[in-house]
């Protein structure tokens, strides 16, 4: 049994896990789906300066970080206890085009080229964290809310400004992935 | 089930009863679970994002679209049988509103989201793998957030 979980899970029985997480959390508390409201509740319990987006009252939605902290345990069960030694299967495709933007490195999740201590202080640092994390706390709570919130409780809710959201998520990937990131990466392999 | 039209937050508790801290414990088992099937479908992986982006794996959009059509399923199902929650409170789903900032917010997100390989949840998740230099990303996500709250007045809604 425990062999079995180890291996790396098939698209379908992760999306029927996470779709069944709005259901569950309705159903045990009556909390709507969504993970970027964690990073608003943790700024208006530790910085919230009399910004009016930051006064409410957060403790009443402490669930949603409890939830969070519980993704980052589940973040390491799922490696350390559930993990397995295979590499990652990435598409050819996909490894042949990175391998052109200079990422040599396929053999975990992460790329260690580029997620890694050592670059925290340099170019890649300052895009790969520091820029790229500024746009997913700036972004998601400009557009109130992120894939969980918009791209599966919204869309399953039936609501047309996650259908909106959802698209434009896309596109800004789409924009970085083919327009973006080849500059980015000739900028830091310079 | 029914709608809240002006939720606090994007993803609000609803739940009319107080409840203890500790009671909370039970929302942390649920993200624990969630976190382990991130891992172990590798959604916190950043060449899994780029796949998508390069529409060369059908993975992630076998995700995402399972996840929706069993969220779509699920809700239909409480509002069809008037399912409650386990106090027997009506089920409340809270209004998604729209403002133009869903345009630019989202655009914004999505180029983040490219370079990062992560939305807010995998950010955890990469964080408990052992990916501790992520622990900047989160902090600059967290400072994301907070300039927004400071220049909302002055943008385009």
């Amino acid at each position: 049994m425990l062999e079995f979980i180890k291996q790396p899970w098939h698209w379908s029985i992760a999306g029927i896990f996470i779709g069944l997480t709005v259901p569950v959390l309705l159903i045990i508390g009556n909390k709507n789906f969504g993970i970027s409201s964690s990073l608003r509740h943790l700024c208006a319990a530790c910085i919230p300066a009399n910004i009016p987006l930051f006064k409410y009252n957060w403790k009443n939605e402490m669930w949603n970080l409890f939830f969070v902290v519980g993704v980052l345990l589940g973040g390491f069960i799922g490696t350390f206890w559930l993990g397995n030694d295979a590499e990652i299967q990435i598409a050819q495709s996909t490894i042949d085009d990175l391998r052109v933007l200079g990422v040599s490195d396929f053999s975990n999740l992460m790329p260690a080229d580029i997620f890694s201590f050592d670059n925290l202080f340099t170019l890649k640092g300052l895009f790969f964290f520091v820029i790229g994390g500024f746009l997913v706390g700036f972004g998601t709570r400009y557009a109130g809310g992120c894939t969980s919130g918009h791209s599966i409780m919204g869309l399953a809710s039936l609501q047309w400004p996650s259908l909106v959201a959802t698209i434009f998520f896309m596109l800004g990937g789409f924009a970085m992935t083919h327009f973006g990131l080849p500059l980015i990466f000739n900028l830091i392999n310079k | 089930m029914k709608e809240d039209k002006n939720p606090v937050c994007d993803a609000p508790n609803e739940l009319i009863q107080k409840e203890s801290f500790l009671s909370n414990i039970k929302y942390l088992i649920v993200g624990t679970l969630f976190g382990i099937v991130f891992v172990k479908a590798e959604i916190i992986s950043w060449f899994r994002i780029q796949e998508m982006f390069r529409m060369q794996s059908f993975h992630m959009y076998g995700v995402i679209g399972t996840a929706v059509v069993v969220g779509m399923i699920s809700l239909f199902i409480i509002k069809k049988f008037n399912i409650t929650t386990l106090n027997g409170e009506e089920i409340v789903i809270a209004k998604k509103p729209f403002s133009k900032g869903v345009i630019y917010g989202g655009f914004m997100f999505g180029l983040g989201w490219a370079i990062t390989g992560a939305c807010p949840g995998p950010l955890f998740a990469q964080i408990g793998s052992g990916y501790l230099v992520v622990i900047v990303t989160f902090l600059s996500a967290m400072a994301g957030t907070w300039t927004y709250g400071l220049l909302q007045k002055s943008l385009p809604h």
